[in-house]
């Protein structure tokens, strides 16, 4: 037959991701969530700029787990839920692809759109370069722990839109969990003893708090390595699921 | 060549496909066909690799689908009942998309697929802004991009208007002649009009496979005459043809009834006799009628339409 070709599938992934990119882009919940994050981060980091006459970021990166924790559910509660609302994740896994590269794809494309998000912050870390002597290592660091915590809370996101047809659903599973792993280190002082060193480890709070100091310790590294593995293997295995259950 | 053999598929406890077996060869235009929820659509899906199957294997030129799920999704063109699309994209754009996942030249299929599906006007449009039949046109170019060997379209007229339904028809004739089709339809009519083969499935069971000019042979136990006389009354009509050997049962036509055509001013009756398969009863009717001096104004034979054949196949597994 004529025009047979056989294609790599890492190019099918990337047209799936240039779609998926796209797709935030031509829809208002994407800009609506990228104008707020940017709103709230640059109000906790010009307030500290401006009021407390500080020039560094510490409150901005204290304040990011918590910020993504809402932001990132919003963008990710379409993924998967809205193709099985409308039906499309039909003619999309019947094009030659599997559900391994169909959760690729939908991971990528927003974990690449939430680190377009960041790079207007950067111009906070310009004015702080410009008015004031930054150290710049624990900043480089945060910026590292911030693509960590987005891969892991991307991962659950798309997990929980997954599970679900219902947006809703999906945005709010994943807001809960990715909340709990935010401020779980806060509240340890309530909580027994016993549970006190599982929940610090299972805290994503503490890892990025220790990341964004400038410490690059192998086990945060390695904990959101793991939440994001553990979430995107759960989001496949769902996905299977619906196919095969 | 498509090859079904035991396939089952269960939704929880539910068995939506039970233990179905059938071989397409290539350049079939296959009809399936069922009542709601039958299985047809499952039986679609499995094949496309949508869903896998409970048991049983699907094989396509040999090949089980499963284990060679991409070699298997390149060879068919699918579109899903009621077309389901991204609609935050606009029609170019997707069906640039689409050539791209199916490893095409877009400049080459793009203005290609715009002509045969007839979307020039829609191009630039919004996929959620578009009707019903232009969205079905859309499915229709994203199961058309890459000159599939297998076709599976899930009821593909339906929401279309009469001249698309003949576009889409003649579309599907086109194909059909090089390639394996599958269509489902509820239209039976279209099924005697496109489909060379027919399978019924009910209950998730296959319970009539066969070539469509066979199956009212097959199945259509019978045939029934349609009478209308003038100058005669409904219950003598009807006494008179009960007596004719080969009648099985009489009913009388009343003067609603949307075949009635006798003229107004006429006074008559009509009646509709049902007789046994390869029964003639044609010339004792006219005997009769010019025996009594009746004014015939109309005899038909009705042979079993497809819809009869339906109803008995698909009612009978429902007594099992």
């Amino acid at each position: 037959m004529k025009n047979q070709k056989t294609i790599k599938p890492q190019n099918l992934i990337w047209v799936m991701i240039k779609r998926e990119i796209s797709s935030f882009f031509s829809s208002p919940v994407a800009y609506i969530t990228g104008a707020l994050f940017l709103l709230l981060s640059g109000f906790l980091f010009f307030n500290v700029f401006f009021l407390q006459g500080r020039a560094e970021m510490r409150q901005f990166f204290q304040w990011l787990p918590v910020l993504f924790a809402f932001f990132i559910p919003a963008l990710t509660m379409r993924l998967i839920s809205e193709e099985k609302r409308s039906g499309s994740l039909e003619t999309l896994i019947t094009l030659p692809v599997n559900s391994a590269d169909v959760i690729w794809a939908k991971f990528l494309g927003v974990v690449i759109f939430c680190g377009l998000m960041l790079i207007p912050t950067i111009s906070y870390v310009i004015t702080c370069a410009v008015y004031g002597d930054p150290d710049m290592g624990p900043i480089i660091a945060g910026y590292l722990g911030a693509i960590l915590l987005i891969a892991a809370y991307c991962a659950i996101g798309l997990w929980a839109s997954s599970i679900t047809k219902n947006q809703i659903v999906a945005f709010f599973v994943a807001f809960t969990i990715c909340i709990v792993l935010a401020l779980i280190d806060k509240f340890l002082v309530f909580l027994p003893a016993g549970a006190v060193r599982f929940l610090q480890y299972i805290s994503a709070g503490s890892h990025f708090t220790s990341i964004s100091r400038g410490i690059l310790d192998s086990r945060d590294i390695v904990y959101f390595l793991s939440v994001t593995t553990l979430f995107f293997i759960f989001a496949w295995e769902s996905l299977e699921r619906g196919r095969t259950e | 060549m498509i090859e079904a053999s035991h396939v089952s598929r269960s939704f929880g406890s539910f068995k939506a496909v039970d233990d179905i077996s059938f071989s397409i060869k290539t350049g079939e235009i296959v009809g399936l066909l069922g009542p709601n929820g039958a299985g047809k659509t499952t039986t679609m899906r499995m094949i496309t690799g949508y869903l896998t199957a409970s048991s049983g294997t699907i094989s396509i030129d040999g090949n089980n689908i499963t284990k060679n799920e991409k070699l298997s999704k390149h060879k068919i063109g699918y579109m899903p009942e009621a077309a389901p699309l991204y609609s935050d994209m606009i029609v170019s754009d997707y069906i640039t998309y689409v050539a791209e996942m199916q490893g095409q030249d877009p400049k080459e299929k793009v203005p290609y697929l715009c002509d045969t599906c007839g979307l020039a006007e829609v191009m630039h449009k919004n996929i959620s802004d578009l009707s019903r039949g232009y969205r079905q046109r859309v499915g229709l170019a994203h199961a058309l991009m890459n000159d599939p060997e297998i076709l599976i379209l899930d009821e593909p007229t339906s929401g279309l208007d009469p001249n698309q339904i003949r576009d889409v028809r003649n579309l599907i004739k086109e194909i059909g002649k090089t390639r394996t089709v599958i269509i489902s339809t509820h239209i039976l009519s279209e099924v005697e009009m496109l489909c060379d083969r027919v399978i019924i499935i009910s209950q998730g069971k296959i319970v009539a496979d066969s070539p469509t000019k066979d199956l009212r042979v097959r199945y259509g136990a019978s045939a029934s005459v349609q009478i209308q006389v003038g100058n005669c009354s409904s219950d003598t009509l009807v006494t008179a043809l009960q007596k004719i050997d080969g009648a099985e049962a009489v009913t009388a036509m009343k003067s609603d009834d949307e075949e009635w055509s006798l003229p107004r001013d006429v006074k008559g009756a009509g009646a509709v006799v049902s007789v046994a398969n390869g029964i003639e009863i044609r010339t004792a009717i006219t005997k009769l009628v010019s025996d009594k001096g009746w004014q015939l104004y109309e005899l038909v034979l009705k042979r079993n339409s497809l819809e009869d054949v339906f109803r008995t196949v698909t009612t009978k597994g429902g007594e099992e």
